[in-house]
């Protein structure tokens, strides 16, 4: 019983105070009468939602899935190879992984011009911007968490005879999961930022990030507002996806064990 | 010194490749003008064409860096041309939102702490709102501070660094005022210590290492922000407006010096931050964290 009702308030608490929140936004609005060219009520934004779901949908399809999601694959996927290659010789990782730290705290969105330069306006220079600003992250995470195993459990698979690849998919690997999938937190919130600042540069006539600076030209906020519940869900759904993978991949450790 | 040398190899390779890249890259355009001219270029020709190219598909090293010598050492620091003047535009925007993305991480992160309601109220929100992609927010930050009569950009540019920046702090304050252990806190206890003296005398000194590690991190975020800020506000000043401008006009080179003016700033940036995070520790004689 007491434990329902602790995960009860676990939900309750933070539902309570988003709804109070827009209850209050919705209020003030309409108490001070704020125009909608600069801040429309919730409820003017869901009926923009509902008005122009057709819109929204292919924007959706545009950025998050063919922008951030393929680029969020790609880099991540690359991120790791390379984190794996780069791991078996001492000398690169001793010389590469000061360097990949450094990059990944650089504002790598920079490269988003030089990528709509390279890829054209379409959806491959959004990938390929996704793709750069998740690899470091990922990189820097996996050589991290390939480090991670300590000598006693490297000394009992040698003495099984394991070759490299055995001790890298039965130890090595395994272990370095945590690190990956915090990593690939990192890069959820970074692929999607990636994927609108891309559209800032220059975009097809459909995307978020290009029918938010449009949609702000054209003082139609309310669609500018719908545009940012859909990437925020988005945002937050991916978010919720890795975390649910990482409790199914990583249930041995302990941030991942069900508290007493 | 073996990790130095091979830090020196991986960063001259990492040349040695742009340069073999920069030549590949560029060399379309050469042979396309050849072509136009009804020549074959030779292999030494191809190479001078490829590496002094002004829109380069990818400007050669030197290149870039000359471009940013020109930008910074021969130009005058107020010139609108100057990369330190748009530098310094940033780095305000930057500063201004680090203090405030600071301020708000440790207030949040107190009152996590001190308040279990707050902690299952606002906890989850924190972390909703690192998920939201800020830069689709960042045309309504500048409409809004605008209409409430924030007329510079500078202020919706620090909003938005801020929002990147105080959640690395608000992690590592919870887990820093967190981190005194039974025993300590039994020890307060036994003195008969209140609330608020546990909180001053223990939690809050013992926070200290984790705060000053988040700040690294933090600053850095702060920058992307500042940078992210300028691209969808219309600014014309700063390494973001710059970008956008050269993207605009077609000009590869303003692109690049742009972005490795914004690399050194975040350079300079976590190196101040790590001076500061080091002399922190001595002196409260303290480890290194």
């Amino acid at each position: 019983m007491k434990q329902l009702s602790a995960r009860f308030e676990r939900i309750a608490w933070p539902l309570g105070f988003g709804i109070a929140v827009l209850i209050l936004w919705q209020v003030m609005v309409r108490a001070f009468n704020i125009p909608p060219a600069i801040l429309p009520a919730p409820t003017e934004i869901g009926a923009a939602i509902a008005r122009s779901t057709h819109i929204l949908w292919i924007d959706w399809v545009q950025t998050a899935v063919k922008g951030a999601i393929t680029g969020l694959i790609m880099g991540a996927i690359a991120g790791v190879a390379a984190a794996i290659a780069i791991d078996r010789v001492d000398f690169l990782r001793r010389g590469l992984l000061p360097v990949a730290n450094f990059v990944a705290a650089l504002p790598i969105v920079g490269v988003a011009p030089i990528m709509v330069m390279w890829f054209g306006f379409d959806w491959h220079s959004k990938a390929a911007v996704v793709v750069i600003m998740v690899f470091f992250p990922m990189l820097v995470n996996t050589l991290a968490g390939l480090a991670a195993t300590d000598r006693m459990q490297r000394d009992l698979m040698q003495t099984y005879s394991a070759s490299h690849l055995q001790t890298l998919t039965k130890l090595r690997l395994p272990a370095a999961m945590p690190f990956i999938f915090n990593g690939l937190k990192i890069a959820t919130t970074l692929a999607l930022i990636g994927a609108i600042v891309a559209e800032y540069f220059g975009s097809p006539t459909r995307g978020m990030g290009f029918r938010i600076s449009t949609e702000v030209g054209r003082l139609g906020i309310d669609m500018v507002w719908a545009e940012i519940a859909v990437s925020a869900l988005t945002g937050t759904a991916l978010y919720a996806l890795v975390a649910l993978i990482e409790r199914g991949v990583t249930f041995w450790h302990p941030s991942q064990r069900r508290r007493r | 010194m073996r990790n130095i040398l091979s830090i020196l190899t991986v960063v001259i390779a990492i040349i040695a490749l742009w340069y073999v890249g920069s030549f590949f890259m560029n060399r379309a355009w050469v042979m396309d003008q050849a072509a136009r001219a009804g020549e074959t270029p030779s292999l030494m020709q191809q190479i001078e064409g490829t590496m002094t190219q002004d829109r380069a598909k990818l400007p050669a090293p030197h290149q870039v860096a000359q471009e940013l010598w020109k930008g910074t050492v021969e130009k005058k620091v107020t010139s609108k041309r100057s990369l330190v003047y748009h530098g310094y535009i940033t780095f305000q925007s930057t500063m201004a939102g680090f203090a405030l993305g600071i301020f708000a991480g440790v207030a949040l992160a107190v009152l996590i702490v001190v308040s279990r309601v707050a902690d299952l109220a606002l906890m989850p929100w924190a972390i909703i709102s690192q998920t939201i992609p800020v830069v689709a927010l960042a045309p309504m930050i500048v409409v809004l501070s605008n209409a409430v009569g924030f007329e510079s950009l500078i202020v919706p540019k620090a909003l938005i660094a801020a929002y990147l920046s105080f959640f690395p702090v608000l992690v590592s304050m919870i887990a820093g005022l967190r981190s005194p252990d039974g025993m300590q806190l039994d020890l307060l206890r036994t003195y008969g210590a209140s609330q608020s003296q546990v909180f001053w005398k223990l939690r809050l000194p013992a926070s200290l290492p984790y705060f000053f590690a988040s700040l690294k991190i933090a600053v850095a975020a702060s920058l992307v922000g500042a940078i992210v800020g300028e691209l969808p506000t219309g600014a014309i000043a700063g390494l973001g407006a710059r970008m956008l401008i050269g993207s605009q006009f077609g000009q590869p080179m303003i692109m690049w010096s742009a972005l490795f003016a914004a690399a050194i700033l975040a350079a300079l940036l976590i190196w101040l931050v790590t001076g500061i995070e080091a002399l922190a520790a001595r002196m409260m004689g303290g480890r290194r964290a």
